[in-house]
């Protein structure tokens, strides 16, 4: 008989079993929404699907009173103006730092050891003194994302540097590249790809960071809405709001993955 | 003949452990010299003393009658058992960047009129190594062989004062051994080259060589084995007659004897 570990479904079978879970949590939630407004019709705990619909209605045509924008428009555009620019702002750093500290030792014994410090302060613990040196603005939220974020990639692309093999370090060395032509044509090229992969990775945190900064202090986020309507006990808002946000984080991670394929394609099983 | 390489009293010790004691040769231009011996005997250590990725910790290594840095440089070409090739670039890249690094100190890329006679000279030297179809075929995509024929044009675009090969065909297939095998010899001839050779495989020493040194420890403390280091043991100047002496053979634990098939 074959093993267990031999059975392969496959593309179709994999997609049905995939399914599999997701159309049973949903089912869950459906029996589970439908009997507790069968004891309680006003029960705020599961709304029914259809009263999700008529919240998403709701703040997918009422406006923002702030900036006359749609609800949702206005919370998305404010979380990822936010997002985007935090994580530009930690991607840029990154990219430089993680190269300089590859290729250079001697800039690795300078900073290597500050980075790896700040790395492992906790990002959250320092958002109130991001609130009290930035105010509680835009900068403070920005800054809480690349501050949370770029140490993290910095330590992943210098160590992806420092792991390229020695022979092909010594190999340009023979061929005449100088050290600033080693990290330009040599390191960076290579480390793009990686770079792409930590920015994937370090979606997830940065949500984590956004939705908490936002929570704390904002008049307008993806965040601040679910944080806001918690106090009325809107579960017909939160529930759209975090599929909307998981939405995003997927869109997200296959767009990079895409840029990745297409730009790099000989980093992905040497592609055409 | 000058000596283009040459090591006086040359001793590489790593803390207590001496890997190379009392070396002491010369390299003369154009020749193929093949160095054999057992695992850990510091055959490679040997490369990378004339590569300048180590530094003799007594002694002097000198090219060209100048003491040498301890660093890589353009005059000595390398081609390693693996990693050799750039994966992000394709062949003709590959061997484009080593004239584009002396061509273009800041960019290290090459525009124009310079880029197309680089791209001659850099097609040219693929040709030499049988890859003027696979132009722009990434190494991930190419065999074990034709990725080590990339990484000699890559290095002979340079033309190196010596070619470094640290068991380049240890990895691949006996075929397509005995075609590297050609081709090198080939490339050694035409290019007038120098060479020097690492391998583990007595066999191609003596097929290629003009001259094989064997590495090996004289003596040996069974209670402290880094406790003396290996120096050249044999040094033979080869015709095509020569055979290796069965001692050699017996302390590598070789049994095939080469044939020199190549006259």
């Amino acid at each position: 008989m074959t093993r267990l570990v031999d059975l392969r479904p496959r593309r179709g079978a994999r997609l049905l079993l995939g399914a599999v879970p997701i159309v049973a949590l949903l089912l869950v939630y459906l029996v589970a929404s439908q009997a507790r407004h069968a004891a309680n019709p006003a029960d705020k705990l599961l709304p029914t699907f259809s009263a999700m619909a008529e919240a998403i209605h709701g703040f997918s045509t009422d406006r923002d009173p702030a900036s006359d924008r749609i609800v949702i428009v206005a919370d998305t555009l404010a979380s990822l103006y936010r997002l985007g620019l935090g994580l530009a702002i930690a991607t840029g750093s990154a990219l430089v730092l993680g190269l300089l500290l590859g290729v250079v030792p001697l800039a690795r014994a300078l900073l290597g050891p500050v980075i790896a410090i700040i790395a492992v302060i906790p990002p959250v613990a320092v958002l109130p003194i991001l609130f009290i040196v930035l105010g509680l603005d835009e900068a403070s939220k920005i800054a809480l994302i690349a501050i949370g974020v770029a140490p993290f990639m910095t330590r992943d692309l210098t160590g992806f540097v420092t792991g390229l093999p020695a022979e092909q370090i010594a190999k340009a060395q023979t061929l005449g590249a100088n050290s600033w032509q080693l990290a330009l044509r040599v390191a960076l090229p290579q480390l793009m790809p990686r770079l792409i992969e930590a920015l994937r990775l370090s979606l997830g945190p940065a949500w984590v960071f956004l939705i908490a900064a936002e929570a704390v202090a904002a008049d307008v986020g993806l965040g601040y809405r679910i944080f806001l309507v918690r106090r009325y006990f809107a579960m017909d808002i939160i529930l759209p709001y975090v599929a909307w946000i998981s939405l995003l984080a997927i869109a997200a991670d296959a767009l990079l993955l895409l840029v990745s394929r297409r730009a790099f394609p000989w980093a992905h099983g040497g592609g055409r | 003949m000058s000596a283009l390489v040459e090591l006086r009293n040359v001793w590489v010790e790593y803390g207590d452990k001496i890997v190379l004691e009392r070396v002491s040769l010369q390299l003369v231009e154009g020749g193929f010299v093949a160095v054999v011996g057992p695992s850990g005997a510091g055959k490679s250590t040997f490369l990378r003393l004339i590569l300048g990725q180590e530094a003799p910790t007594r002694g002097q290594v000198l090219l060209g009658g100048t003491p040498m840095r301890a660093e890589c440089g353009p005059d000595r070409g390398v081609v390693f058992q693996r990693y050799s090739v750039f994966p992000h670039l394709t062949a003709l890249q590959n061997v484009l960047f080593g004239i584009e690094c002396a061509g273009a100190p800041l960019t290290a890329r090459l525009f124009g009129a310079r880029r197309r006679a680089a791209r001659d000279t850099a097609v040219e030297m693929l040709a030499a190594v049988g890859l003027e179809h696979s132009l722009h075929v990434y190494p991930a995509q190419m065999s074990g062989g034709m990725q080590q024929r990339l990484a000699i044009a890559q290095a002979l675009v340079k033309h190196p004062r010596v070619l470094l090969l640290d068991e380049p065909f240890g990895a691949l297939d006996p075929g397509i051994r005995l075609d590297m095998h050609a081709l090198i010899t080939r490339l050694w001839q035409e290019h007038g080259l120098t060479i020097l050779m690492v391998t583990h495989d007595i066999g191609e020493a003596f097929k290629l060589g003009t001259r094989v040194l064997a590495f090996d420890k004289r003596r040996h403390d069974p209670h402290a084995p880094h406790r003396y280091g290996a120096t050249v043991t044999y040094d033979l100047s080869l015709d095509r007659k020569t055979l290796p002496p069965p001692a050699l053979v017996e302390a590598l634990g070789g049994d095939d004897l080469p044939q020199r098939d190549l006259a």
